[in-house]
């Protein structure tokens, strides 16, 4: 038994396991620590909307540039985020339509016009299609130079880790960094905009920052583990912690637990799972990774403590 | 000294008191798409006064005050906060919104409510301590309550909901405090508790302006009033602004008869 898992979290395992794991971690950590301001805003569909519209992003930097490198990808996917957010704005003022409205039409739209852009021109000799956008390629960030753990010590080794893994650790930074510098900012503005502005915080300037780390975290989670987990992400981690506590600090502890779970239950079932039930074949990983998110949020419906809230008030 | 340096200076001294006073508001306007809520209201609060803020559903009293703290953008006109631009005077400024306006779903205890209050003595990049904690407490036990420090919001009746947010608004230790309809839903216990802390507020010489909609217990309760229906009607003392003719005036035909029997009443 014991050798058998010596064996598992072998070489083999650093080689082929280990950065897809830590990728997914990050990734849907990433993802889901904006995801508890923007769930309690009534946002949590601007998560789904962003990772929508990166694909007409995408398409329209590979036309400019004419190569599908990293970082014209991000900037494209950045900006067409960013496109959509204003949009979003824009429809939502002059159309004096509700948000959830507003979001709905210009992510469908605009992701839309990604397809389309994508057969009209010459795009589907490279390697962008619809399936990679959703799913992302998690299965395929393996480490080739590593030879066991000693190679986490190893510079040489080190410097051929998956480029996507140093970005989304860059990523989570940034997001834990203005999530704790904001603290206040955004817990206030979040529970009561109205005092928040009179007391002399910058409400639409805090919110607009919000969105922004939301569309750096769903760009740099999207190339690495596709928008199946990016809008997973946004909402299921954070929508289980809020059953399990009513403390915005411990929601916030909870869904970053219930998002590793995720990304590791989720990759270790998509490789392993269906050869206890005899397949030679594994499934997706970020669609297993979706899945179990989903099934946390099924189980916190049904056990989190504090799952009956509203309707158990006491009378005025 | 003659006659017109005699004007000039009493002119002078008449400005310098409404410079000072808590709040001195003129021609504000404010509009939600093309229709004013608010259009050219001017008001004067003077310091140490009790204000109730009357007039009919929709006639823009929420709005007076939204304008007044920049918490939505206002058209036109000029307010003074003890003479001094908002931004300038926040410190000095509490503001209580709708009880309505916000999600008691948040995941927040009562404590953590009460500390927002706290906001602008913790500073830029810091984290409510101890001491803010006790601070906030104090301000739970002047509205009763404290017992209830660490509930979930969402679990309180609505009179709890409304002292938890007069607490927020104590703890900012302001002089003048803007309140939107406080006694909006509440019990009677409440309704007592919050008015015996507003007077208590009042007797440290604090301003309180409400938003108030019980035209039975205006006279009770407070100094003075301002009468709004988009349209500034009438302000000053309850004694001679709040008369029958002015409420006709401000509630039009739809102040019912039995109203103002009741005012009679009281």
């Amino acid at each position: 038994m014991i050798d058998n898992l010596i064996t598992a979290l072998g070489a083999e395992f650093v080689q082929l396991s280990l950065t897809p794991i830590v990728i997914g971690i990050l990734g849907a950590v990433a993802c889901a620590l904006p995801g508890n301001f923007l769930l309690l805003r009534r946002q949590a569909l601007i998560g789904d909307a962003i990772s929508h519209v990166v694909l007409p992003g995408i398409v329209a930097a590979f036309l400019v540039t004419g190569t599908i490198t990293a970082v014209p990808m991000m900037i494209g996917a950045g900006g067409a985020a960013i496109v959509a957010v204003i949009l979003i704005e824009i429809v939502k003022r002059l159309g004096r339509v509700e948000p959830g409205a507003a979001m709905g039409l210009v992510f469908t739209t605009l992701f839309a016009a990604g397809v389309l852009f994508l057969e009209m021109t010459d795009t589907s000799s490279v390697h962008i299609d619809v399936q990679h956008a959703l799913l992302g390629n998690l299965e395929s960030l393996i480490w080739f130079d590593a030879e066991g753990w000693q190679s986490l010590l190893d510079p040489v080794a080190l410097a051929t880790l998956p480029p996507q893994l140093p970005r989304l650790a860059v990523v989570l930074l940034a997001i834990v960094l203005f999530i704790t510098l904001f603290w206040k900012e955004l817990k206030i503005s979040t529970f009561d905009a109205a005092f928040a502005e009179a007391i002399g915080i910058r409400t639409r300037v805090l919110g607009f920052a919000l969105v922004v780390v939301t569309a750096i975290a769903a760009v740099a989670a999207f190339d690495a583990v596709g928008s199946i987990i990016v809008i997973a992400m946004f909402v299921c981690p954070p929508a289980a912690a809020r059953l399990m506590t009513n403390q915005l600090g411990r929601q916030i502890g909870w869904s970053v637990a219930f998002a590793v779970i995720s990304a590791v239950l989720g990759y270790v079932f998509a490789g392993y799972g269906p050869g206890w039930f005899g397949s030679p074949y594994a499934v997706s990983a970020a669609g297993m990774i979706a899945t179990i998110s989903g099934i946390i949020l099924l189980l916190a419906c049904l056990f989190g403590p504090q799952r009956k809230r509203t309707g158990q008030r006491a009378e005025a | 000294m003659s006659n017109a340096e005699l004007i000039a200076e009493a002119g002078k001294i008449v400005d310098v008191a409404a410079k000072d006073a808590p709040l001195t508001v003129r021609g504000l306007t404010v509009s939600y798409g093309n229709k004013p809520a608010v259009f050219s209201v001017d008001a004067s609060i003077p310091a140490g006064s009790m204000t109730a803020i009357i007039g009919p559903n929709g006639a823009g009293k929420s709005t007076f005050l939204k304008g007044t703290l920049g918490v939505i953008p206002r058209l036109s006109g000029e307010v003074r906060i003890f003479g001094k631009p908002f931004h300038e005077a926040r410190d000095r400024v509490a503001y209580v919104p709708q009880r309505a306006s916000v999600d008691w779903d948040f995941p927040a205890r009562v404590i953590d409510v009460v500390l927002m209050g706290l906001y602008g003595s913790v500073g830029l990049f810091r984290f409510w301590r101890a001491r803010h904690r006790q601070a906030a407490m104090e301000c739970l036990d002047r509205v009763g309550m404290a017992d209830f420090a660490t509930r979930q919001i969402g679990q309180l009746s609505g009179g709890q909901q409304q002292r938890v947010f007069l607490a927020r608004a104590l703890a900012q230790n302001a002089e003048f405090y803007l309140l939107d309809e406080p006694f909006a839903g509440v019990d009677a216990a409440t309704e007592r508790a919050i008015v015996a802390v507003l007077k208590d507020l009042k007797a440290e010489g604090r301003t309180v302006v409400c938003v108030h909609h019980d035209l039975s217990t205006v006279a009770e309760y407070f100094d003075r009033v301002l009468l709004i229906n988009v349209r500034r009607i009438a302000e000053g003392p309850v004694d001679t602004t709040f008369t029958a003719a002015n409420l006709q005036e401000t509630y039009g035909g739809r102040l019912a008869t039995t109203h103002i029997d009741e005012l009679r009443l009281a």
